[in-house]
């Protein structure tokens, strides 16, 4: 068990098994998330009350749902970067930071499209929109910090000591958004009133959810191996990785 | 010179107690700070100019004073306080205090609460006293002032609190003040809601108890997890120092 | 007393992508005097801060008698005393003040002996002046002033002499000396040519030259 977790501390051991896994990650998502792009795009039925632009649900959930997934997951690895002061860890951290951010920014985009037909508005100060917003704002600091300092050691940790905090503070942070958008406009529509959803549109969801968790996975590990071999340049299996390649 | 000790090992039952170690950590913060009184003044000067701004910029009439009033007095407490912050450690850092600090055989986190209370005696408290005169140029009435004094009076400790986290982060950054404001704004919402939203609620004549536990819970959370964080934060910053 | 209080094991440190030093190991022994020596940038201050418990970045072993210090930070710190670069002087307090200050958490002072040591450092008279009037090298002398009173076994000094003049840097040097034959051990790095009598010499490598 301890060696296990030792080797998987090792970027190189790390190296190899991601160039095992991206294939089956890239392929198996795309393939999930077409199927359930298509379906829920092309053949689920119509929202009685919304029509189709009800659609974009398969986008827009999927991405919110994984923008905070990827906060939870960064915050695990803040933790074994804190107590076994494992590299690997503040590498993920790295690399999901920017991209938990894209997918939050998507999630408030396709979000705005959604309110556009919905509410007539693009904006609307909804507590979901306004939690994601804050989350956006999280990812931003955990970003801007790890751009701050220089060397390699010292940013993990405070990254680390970062991501957590903000991860004590997002379920604060999502009850009193919730309590003040009840105080200042009771809602009115929800975004997703999952017991009502028809079973046609559930399961395309589903699929596209999936599919972009493994997405998200082989694109982590691509942003990891780029990481990896930034960090470890000078050491001799990246050389020779380098010349392998090359030749 | 001479050194009259004698050499000898000492036992962990004579260090010296947190209490003491605490106290003499924030007295000497008070101190500092005294000598220094324009530094004092200058976060309490922006919170008054802050709050002007609002009625030059949107409108200066009663009725959208008196609505948006305590939710002004929040905002700008909460960006004044925002601004004292980079002041916690900065200095004790340049000096070399804060090593000192980090050595001393009493657990940092105490230590690091010390001088948090100490930030809020000289930035959070003149605040909450200087509230009720900027709730009457905004025409809150008595009883919305006196709500708002109290969220302010619960919820500056907590903003001190959380932004000694993010200033033991940033601490030697360049540009740290802004990298801190990035960090700790997020963290402030659910406090400048709690705030704001209880006073809303005393204008509308519900009862504000629940609120106030509420608000109450917060500072407990942040007292007893926030001076983990920042000392935490501040062996990592100083480790690269 | 003859038992190491301080043992590095094969101590390694890289800094910004450099390695600083690695495979270090050595003993810090009561009544010891040890300088750590070697060209700008090559790791002096780096290696007393990680001795000191400041810096985390590193590898390796430290061991506080005997036993790994990470376990006993507390009882670690309580008998270390480190004056670094930055000697921890408020330039709005006084002399006084700042000595009060610094021994507050450490040991219970009065204030006569506080002003005692601060004679002792040559600043009678400045006792009360606020430490940013008083001159670089005085300013120094408050902090070294410490070392008249402080009783703890392991004294890490880091560019103590920086500013000091020379009748001073001569009583420096005899504290010391004394201090290392009452026992005391004392690790420093100086760039005063410090010819002390059975000195340990630490010697980081590192730096090109000129």
């Amino acid at each position: 068990m301890w060696q296990f977790f030792h080797k998987l501390g090792s970027p190189k051991w790390f190296f190899g098994i991601a160039n095992r896994l991206m294939p089956w990650l890239l392929w198996g998502g795309a393939v999930l998330l077409l199927a359930g792009l298509v379906w829920g795009l092309a053949f689920a039925p119509k929202d009685y009350l919304q029509g189709n632009s009800y659609r974009i649900i398969f986008i827009h959930v999927p991405s919110a749902f994984l923008a905070q997934s990827v906060y939870i997951m960064m915050a695990v690895a803040a933790v074994v970067t804190l107590v076994w002061r494992m590299k690997l860890a503040d590498v993920f951290v790295k690399a999901a930071a920017p991209v938990g951010a894209v997918l939050t920014f998507l999630a408030l985009f396709t979000g705005a499209v959604w309110g556009k037909p919905t509410w007539g508005t693009w904006w609307i100060w909804d507590a979901r929109l306004t939690s994601m917003l804050i989350l956006l704002f999280l990812y931003f600091g955990v970003i801007a910090l790890g751009a701050a300092i220089s060397d390699e050691k010292s940013s993990a940790r405070a990254v680390a000591v970062l991501v957590l905090v903000g991860v004590v503070n997002i379920p604060i942070i999502k009850y009193s958004v919730e309590w003040w958008n009840t105080l200042h406009q009771p809602a009115t529509f929800k975004l997703t009133e999952k017991p009502s959803m028809p079973i046609e549109m559930w399961l395309p969801l589903l699929l596209s959810v999936l599919g972009l968790y493994l997405i998200f996975g082989w694109f982590a590990c691509l942003r990891m191996q780029t990481e990896i071999l930034t960090r470890e340049r000078r050491t001799r299996w990246v050389k020779e990785l380098v010349q392998a390649e090359g030749n | 010179m001479a050194s009259e000790a004698r050499v000898r090992l000492r036992p962990a039952h004579e260090a010296i107690g947190v209490l003491p170690a605490m106290k003499a950590v924030f007295l000497r913060d008070l101190k500092t700070a005294f000598r220094q009184h324009q530094d004092l003044l200058n976060p309490l000067l922006f919170f008054v100019m802050v709050v002007s701004l609002f009625p030059l910029g949107v409108s200066p009439e009663v009725s959208f004073l008196q609505q948006a009033g305590s939710g002004i007095l929040w905002v700008a407490a909460l960006l004044s306080v925002l601004l004292s912050l980079d002041h916690l450690f900065r200095h004790d850092f340049d000096d070399g205090t804060l090593e000192q600090l980090v050595l001393q055989p009493q657990p940092l986190f105490l230590l690091v609460l010390a001088k948090t209370l100490a930030h809020w005696v000289l930035t959070g408290l003149p605040l909450v006293l200087l509230a009720p005169l900027l709730g009457v140029m905004v025409h809150l009435d008595g009883n919305s002032i006196a709500v708002l004094c109290l969220t302010l009076l619960i919820g500056t400790p907590v903003l001190s609190l959380i932004g000694a986290i993010g200033a033991a982060l940033t601490l030697g950054l360049r540009s740290a003040g802004v990298l801190l404001s990035l960090l700790i704004i997020p963290l402030y919402i659910p406090v400048l809601i709690f705030g704001t939203g209880t006073v809303a609620a005393a204008a509308d004549g519900a009862s504000v108890g629940g609120y106030m536990a509420l608000l109450g819970a917060f500072l407990v959370l942040a007292l007893t997890l926030a001076p983990f964080a920042a000392a935490a934060a501040l062996r990592i910053s100083l480790s690269n120092s | 007393m003859s038992e190491p209080l301080l043992q590095a094991m094969n101590l390694q440190c890289e800094r910004d992508d450099r390695m600083l030093f690695r495979d270090l190991s050595f003993s810090i022994l009561p009544g010891t005097l040890t300088r750590v020596e070697g060209p700008n940038g090559s790791g002096k201050t780096t290696l007393l801060r990680i001795l000191a418990g400041l810096n985390d970045a590193w590898s390796g072993d430290l061991l506080w008698l005997g036993k790994p210090l990470a376990r006993q930070r507390d009882e670690f710190l309580q008998n270390m005393m480190y004056i670094g670069h930055r000697p921890g002087i408020k330039p709005l307090l006084t002399p006084l003040e700042n000595l009060r200050a610094l021994m507050a958490g450490r040991k219970t002072v009065s204030d006569s002996v506080l002003m005692q040591a601060l004679a002792g450092t040559g600043l009678s008279g400045f006792e009360d002046v606020p430490c940013r009037r008083l001159s670089a090298g005085q300013q120094r002398r408050v902090a070294l002033a410490r070392l008249l009173i402080a009783d703890e076994p392991l004294w890490i000094l880091d560019e103590v002499f920086t500013a000091i003049d020379i009748d001073g840097v001569a009583a420096l040097e005899s504290l010391l000396v004394e201090r290392a034959r009452a026992g005391g051990a004392i690790v420093v790095t100086t760039h005063h040519d410090l010819q002390l009598p059975s000195m340990q010499r630490i010697s980081l490598g590192g730096g090109d030259g000129f």
